[in-house]
């Protein structure tokens, strides 16, 4: 039985080696040579065979992908590890954390060719620490089963109109990416210094009977009644890019997508690329963040991760054209403002809604 | 009059060999790189700052979370063993058709991530509920949660011991004028209690560090430590608060587990260990007819319950029920990109999961024989250690691996990381089942094997590890699970994404809307649950050749 | 041959073995005999290496043990309930110790089959330990502890758990095999007949300390205190004077022990050396009568004394009675105050042993 268990143990070993995708991770330092390129990046991230394929037919650099959490927590490890990186590339950081990066020099600046397709409201860092490789719109959905005859909520502070009571279901902000944006952009709208403000707001939600959930998942599918939802709420923070996810992972082919996007109030999260201080292959570094700006890679993008390109010159798939809205005017706060403030604003939020 | 006799008394040189494997180990991959995020924590920039200190100590709201992380953990570890013992009796003393299986499929819930859990709870007692009570939001659908979770850990860890022990001394005290009831509590349970512990402290530290399961279940209003620690790493990047709270964290657990090992140490008894197929036998009159189905049943109900959600979501798809998303699993969508693979994702788990328990067993039978065989302060500090990376939160880890581990060789990137994380939490589960059982086999046997020419570390594998076979292959079973289900600390290490596992793919498959991506979803949990529970299941089945069915 | 110098134990306060001093010569027999918490079981286990010592030698051929670990020591040991492991069968109990010494597989099984028949259970390889009577696992105990070959074996009140009738039969059963083997053998009991059975010599042992050393007939007969007299059973101490080949008692004159001086002495009258007779010496009254099946257990006050008395027939309690005593029943004890350790040897070529009736 020993011999046997031994077996089995070293039939393991060799199994978890051979898993890998074809790419020798041992650990061990990282390598220097001119052929891997690591990027460290969230669970979220998918990028098609082929693409990766392509950029190493072009260059010869083979890439490695290590993921390690949500965004947050990747940033976070980015920063303790700064100046001695795992990784040449971190692709994850969104505006919500970008002061926090930048602060803490985690990057080295490098200013990308691609970086003429890609829109000004985009290119948030004038020192190009970060280079914007895509972008999601946070916004909310609603179910139109649900509000057939009805007209579902155009604006932010129709929600708290009683036609529209018990039918909102939001992320927790403090642990949640969406919950967070949908909150920023309420403060964007309701600003500290207007009239009505966000905290009166969100105590109208409150009374509204606003539902609370701590993550994505567990809105959308445990508590929105709309597409794949199991719940009996008609509205949601969710993605402008959820409609067509429906669409797109629907079980039979659908017509039109079951749920809808209101366009105001939406929070745009744009996603950064950045080379890492410390990075032992700076070059390739280089040579896969101009890829990540061709057409290639950012064509791949959507149907992969539903976000939009950055690059103004990718196609869309057909069904981000058809099954969705891009908002025309999406709200967004200045990162430093966010870093400072953050804090604060979730204990306020949570004072006013949770307590 | 033999307790530590002279020469089967193991010589301080092989105690200390023994001792330094669980030893290094945990110094290694646990001590050090917790000290050192701690230190990063709390020393930023060098010098040690005491306002995080303060402000942990005088917000009111945290002082609140860590009471309820508390008494919600003690709630439901009495919860849990309540319900639990008498499924514990059944399947130490009863024979009956499908036992095995049914035992290894209790360790399934075991394995579940909670976001499967949380939404197959809610849909029976959430909004729409099957069960038609609202019980989302409130500390009782924590409670069952945690009971489900934690069923087998009771059942498997008490009824291991339970099978062993001599009915003969229950009949002696019913002779003696005792009433079933009074036989059972003085008799039964005095012998019981270091596996009742043992279950307890698992139990315990399990539900102190609870995560998910209060995020999805509780809701905004609810947090439990770990909760704040995620949330100031994760959102607002405090790292000095998220280390005191980490801090805080670890002293609870550390001032539990104290206690715990003293008490433990009076309590264990030298007693004739039975092989358990003697113990067991059909259930004969009908009171225990009843009990058996009784208990069998709320097992069914309990466990049961939300795993059938599961299955049922998995088989219901828009055309009616089939295999459609299981076949689905094979395909991406109309993308180039497989979301998952899911060959490899199984293959990954499970091969992460044999090297995590070959280490545990190899860690935790060296560290179980220091600490069965030698009483005293050093023993039980070293049983603490052992069981502290339970209680510690996996950002500790998962960070501290990050900070620590890039010299001499850089671990940070290493696959092996994976393993030797599930180790850390399956270690204890080992210690556990063994230790009790250990403690519990005659010195007697072990003078015999000395006499006739054994050397000390021959009369341990001889004796004492043929003796605890089974209870060794519960800790290699839980360790197994342990491994397949972790979610925590494995979403925290840089891992080469192709080395994805199934929980890791069943949240990828939940993050994005879409039918399809639930189903398959759902379809994953399933076939996690049918590799869990087989695996346990063939585990189990490894016991030395040999008449003694021990 | 095994030399026990002076040892002694201690548990906390009190002392389990005090100054213990003996030997045993290759192919002895040496039963230690004495009441429970007589110290026997310690110093058996410390003969083997289980116990250490506090003080004092133990040597084997001159070499001492005290640096040698119990698994080198290469004595068996047979325990009180056996310790047969339950998770191996008969077989692998059997060939545990040759399995320690590297003995290869082929000859471990010829081994432990010649074992098996050596104590009379053929066949018993593959049984299971659960399923063996008392006897076949005192047996199986037997074989384990005699096949690695030991040098000396030690036997720990082996037949303590046995019914009467089998213990009878496997003392002497054990007895005959012992002899045969020639193996050095030292034996623990309570139970002086089966160390009467077993033993060439007997040790007694009382709180710690060895109070005699000598042949079973010796010890029998010439019983070195009060103490090793009331251990062994022997009743009616009577103090009395010898002239010639009588003695004074304050029962009555009694035959003096053989080879014994005159004045005063310390006598012991055996139980089963008075019988019923006209002319006896002896008068005196019937106190009480317990019926034991071969005999009666009789209390006759005499001379302002109650002994004891094993007789066929008993007169009713309350009636007079004439006893005498046999010659050869009587033994003197020792000179008083025969303090610990004492090996006093045994006497000339000692009668034969009284019987009942």
């Amino acid at each position: 039985m020993r011999t046997y268990l031994a077996a089995l143990l070293i039939l393991a070993v060799v199994t978890a080696g051979c898993g890998d995708d074809g790419v020798a991770t041992t650990g061990g330092t990282p390598t220097t040579a001119a052929g891997v390129v690591r990027l460290l990046t969230h669970d979220s991230f998918l990028v098609s065979d082929e693409v990766l394929d392509q950029f190493t037919a072009e260059t010869g650099i083979e890439v490695e992908i290590l993921a390690a959490g949500d965004a947050g927590l990747v940033l976070n490890q980015a920063i303790l590890t700064a100046g001695n990186p795992v990784a040449d590339v971190l692709f994850g950081v969104d505006n919500t954390f970008l002061s926090r990066a930048l602060d803490n020099e985690i990057f080295i600046p490098y200013e990308s060719p691609g970086l003429a397709s890609v829109p000004d409201d985009l290119q948030v860092d004038p020192e190009f620490r970060v280079t914007p490789i895509d972008f999601g719109d946070v916004c909310l959905n609603y179910d139109k089963e649900a509000f057939d005859g009805l007209v579902p909520p155009q604006t932010l502070l129709d929600l708290t109109a009683p036609a529209y009571k018990s039918m909102l279901v939001v992320e927790n902000p403090a642990t949640s990416s969406p919950g967070l944006a949908f909150l920023l952009a309420t403060i964007a709208t309701f600003p500290d210094d207007a009239e009505y403000t966000w905290h009166d707001y969100w105590a109208d939600l409150r009374a509204n009977d606003v539902d609370v959930t701590e993550g994505w998942e567990t809105a959308y599918y445990g508590e929105f009644s709309g597409g794949s939802g199991t719940g009996d709420r008609p509205i949601v923070v969710s993605y402008a890019s959820s409609p067509p996810a429906e669409v797109i992972y629907a079980e039979e082919p659908l017509d039109e997508a079951p749920t809808g996007v209101v366009t105001d109030g939406c929070y745009r999260q744009i996603e950064f690329a950045g080379i890492l201080r410390g990075a032992s292959n700076p070059e390739a570094a280089a040579l896969l963040i101009d890829f990540m700006l061709s057409e290639a890679f950012q064509e791949d993008i959507p149907l992969n991760m539903f976000v939009f390109p950055a690059n103004r010159d990718a196609e869309l798939p057909v069904e981000f054209l058809e099954y969705t809205t891009l908002p025309q005017s999406p709200l967004s706060i200045d990162p430093a403002t966010i870093d400072a403030n953050r804090e604060a604003w979730l204990d306020e939020w949570t004072t006013i809604v949770v307590r | 009059m033999d307790d530590d006799s002279g020469a089967v008394r193991r010589s301080p040189w092989a105690t200390a060999a023994l001792a330094a494997i669980p030893l290094s180990f945990l110094g290694a991959f646990f001590i050090w790189p917790v000290a050192s995020i701690l230190v990063t924590g709390l020393f930023p920039g060098g010098s040690f700052d005491a306002a995080p200190f303060r402000e942990v100590l005088t917000d009111s709201n945290l002082l609140g979370v860590a009471w309820f992380t508390l008494w919600q953990a003690a709630v439901s570890t009495v919860l849990t063993l309540v319900v639990a013992l008498p499924g514990a009796y059944v399947f130490a003393r009863f024979e009956f058709p499908g036992k095995r299986l049914l035992r290894a499929a209790a360790t399934v819930p075991f394995v579940l991530p909670t976001v499967v859990v949380g939404t197959a709870f809610l849909a029976l007692v959430g909004n729409n509920g099957l069960l038609g009570v609202r019980l989302d939001g409130t500390i009782w659908a924590i409670l069952a949660a945690h009971v489900f979770f934690n069923y087998a850990v009771v059942l498997r860890t008490v009824g291991g011991l339970w099978s062993h022990l001599d009915p003969a001394l229950e009949d002696a005290a019913r002779s003696l004028g005792a009433s079933r009831w009074r036989a059972f509590t003085r008799v039964t349970l005095p012998l019981l209690r270091p596996a009742i512990a043992a279950a307890a402290s698992i139990v315990f530290l399990f539900t102190f560090t609870s995560f998910g399961v209060i995020l999805i279940l509780g809701g905004p209003g609810l947090a439990t430590l770990e909760v704040e620690i995620y949330r100031q790493a994760k959102q607002l990047l405090d790292l000095p608060v998220a280390a005191v709270l980490a801090l805080i964290q670890m002293l609870g657990v550390t001032a539990i587990l104290t206690t715990y090992s003293r008490h433990q140490e009076r309590s264990a008894v030298e007693q004739h260990l039975r092989p358990a197929a003697e113990v067991a036998t059909r259930p004969r009159t009908r009171g225990q007819r009843v009990l058996v189905t009784g208990v069998l049943t709320s097992m069914a109900l309990l466990l049961g319950g939300p795993i059938a959600v599961l299955v049922e979501r998995s088989l219901h798809g828009e055309a009616g029920y089939g295999f459609g998303f299981y076949r689905a699993l094979g395909q991406g969508s109309r993308t180039g990109a497989r979301i998952v693979d899911p060959l490899r994702a199984v293959g990954n788990s499970a091969s992460f999961a044999l090297v995590a328990t070959g280490i545990a067993l190899l860690v935790g039978l060296c560290a179980a024989a220091v600490i069965a065989r030698r009483r005293g302060q050093l023993s039980r500090w070293f049983d603490t250690l052992l069981m502290l990376p339970l209680g510690t939160s996996a950002v500790t880890i998962g960070f501290g691996f990050l900070v620590a581990l890039d010299a001499p060789i850089d671990l940070r990137a290493a696959w092996i990381l994976i393993p030797l994380a599930h180790a850390l939490v399956a270690v204890p589960f080992v210690v556990r089942a063994v230790v009790p059982v250990m403690r519990s086999v005659r010195q007697r046997l072990r003078e015999a094997a000395a006499v006739l020419g054994a050397a000390p570390h021959r009369v341990w594998r001889e004796v004492d590890l043929p003796l605890v076979a089974r209870a060794t292959a519960v800790g290699a079973g839980f360790a197994f699970a342990v491994s397949l289900g972790e979610f925590g600390a494995t979403s925290l290490i840089a891992r080469p994404a192709s080395s994805q596992t199934v929980p890791l793919a069943i949240y990828r498959f939940l993050g994005q809307p879409g039918t399809l991506n639930f189903g398959r979803a759902m379809a994953m949990s399933v076939i996690l649950m049918a590799v869990t529970a087989t695996s346990v299941f063939l585990i189990e089945r490894f016991r030395t050749p040999g008449p003694g069915a021990f | 041959m095994l030399a026990v110098l002076d040892v002694t134990v201690r548990f906390s306060e009190t002392s389990a073995l005090d100054a213990v001093s003996f030997s045993v010569a290759d192919g002895e027999v040496l039963a230690v005999l004495g009441p429970s918490g007589s110290g026997k079981t310690t110093l058996l286990r410390a003969v083997a290496g289980l116990q250490p010592l506090d003080s004092g030698r133990i040597t084997w051929d001159g070499g001492d043990l005290s640096g040698v670990p119990t698994h080198r020591r290469n004595f068996g040991l047979m325990f009180q309930d056996f310790a047969l492991f339950p998770h191996l069968d008969v077989a692998g109990n059997v060939a545990f110790g040759l399995r320690m010494q590297g003995v290869p597989p082929k000859e471990r099984r010829r081994t432990t089959t010649e074992a098996l028949e050596r104590v009379e259970l053929p066949g018993f390889e593959n049984r299971t330990i659960a399923t063996l009577s008392g006897g076949e696992a005192q047996r199986v105990a037997l074989a384990r502890a005699l096949a690695p070959g030991p040098r000396m074996l030690l036997l720990d009140e082996p037949l303590g758990s046995l019914d009467r009738a089998l213990r009878e039969r496997l003392s002497v059963e054990l007895r005959t095999l012992l002899e045969r083997l020639q193996i050095t053998a030292l034996y623990v009991t309570h139970d002086q007949t089966e160390a009467f059975t077993l033993a060439d010599r007997v040790a007694v042992l009382n709180r710690g300390s060895i109070l005699q050393i000598g042949t079973a007939e010796g010890v029998w007969s010439q019983p070195a205190s009060e103490t090793v007299a009331r251990f062994l059973g022997l009743r009616n101490l009577l103090p009395g004077s010898i002239e010639g080949s009588w003695a004074a008692t304050a029962i009555g004159a009694v035959p003096a022990p053989r080879g014994a001086n005159d004045g005063p002495a310390r006598l012991i009258v055996r139980p089963e050396a008075f019988s019923i007779d006209d002319r006896g010496t002896i008068e005196g009254v019937v106190r009480s009568r317990l019926f034991r099946g071969t005999d009666y257990l009789v209390e006759i006050e005499a001379g302002g004394t109650v002994i004891e008395a094993l007789l066929r027939r008993a007169p009713e309690p309350g009636s007079k009675v004439r006893l005498a005593v046999e010659p050869g029943g009587v033994s003197a004890l020792a000179a008083p105050a025969v303090a610990g350790g004492a090996n006093v040897s045994s006497g000339p070529a000692p009668p034969p042993e009284p019987r009942a009736g």
